[in-house]
């Protein structure tokens, strides 16, 4: 499961260099994104998707909203 | 792996940056006034509406102690007895929008209601905070500018 984090957390993550992947389909991740994030549609998203990523950063995942 | 429960629209909500094909089209939390006068439930009327007129505001929000809309109070509230209790004279159930939808998609409930207030539940409230007021007035004069502009689409707005 993975651990909820706050806004906050993302922008300290990230500067920290943590990898933030926006799991929308490719369309909506190609009209907006939270800049700096890598698409992987959650459809996709499983260790092998995430295997090209920067081995030990920290994953951050996010979609639309809570919802 | 750690889960932003938030995501994009409590990212766009707060003018964080955004990337991509239309990143840039302005939300309704873009155009919103944020510097709407609240009171609470319990305050005197006649108080709050000295205070909201004094700072040349015709509207006042009511809220609970965690920015929780409860009611609102307009030309209509403002007649009634000085002495009474907000929350017996305020308008219950004002129209409420969430922040993050473009201006476009919020057009024509505007020209119904004339004005929405925006709140926002987040990741963690558990009730819409308020976070601004749109009015129709605002949003048609962002459009009309948008659609002057050479190639004007509504993209932008």
């Amino acid at each position: 499961m993975p651990a909820r984090i706050t806004r906050e957390d993302v922008q300290r993550m990230t500067a920290d260099g943590a990898v933030l992947i926006d799991t929308l389909p490719e369309g909506e991740y190609a009209e907006e994104h939270i800049a700096g994030a890598v698409n992987i549609p959650v459809k996709k998203l499983d260790r092998q998707a995430t295997a090209h990523l920067a081995k030990d950063a920290p994953l951050i995942v996010y979609c639309y909203d809570a919802d | 792996m750690h889960d932003y429960v938030g995501g994009k629209a409590d990212w766009a909500v707060h003018g964080l940056p955004l990337e991509g094909r239309t990143a840039g089209r302005r939300r309704a939390i873009d155009v919103a006034r944020k510097d709407v006068r609240t009171c609470g439930p319990r305050e005197r009327l006649g108080d709050v509406r000295e205070r909201v007129r004094t700072a040349g505001h015709e509207m006042c929000i009511v809220v609970n102690e965690r920015e929780i809309v409860l009611g609102r109070l307009r030309r209509k509230e403002w007649d009634g007895d000085p002495e009474a209790a907000v929350e017996d004279v305020m308008e219950l159930g004002p129209p409420t929008e969430r922040p993050d939808p473009f201006l476009h998609e919020v057009d024509e409930r505007l020209r119904k209601v004339g004005s929405l207030l925006l709140t926002w539940y987040g990741s963690e409230e558990d009730g819409g905070r308020l976070v601004g007021v749109l009015f129709r007035e605002d949003v048609e004069r962002v459009l009309a500018e948008n659609e002057r502009l050479p190639g004007g689409s509504g993209l932008s707005a």
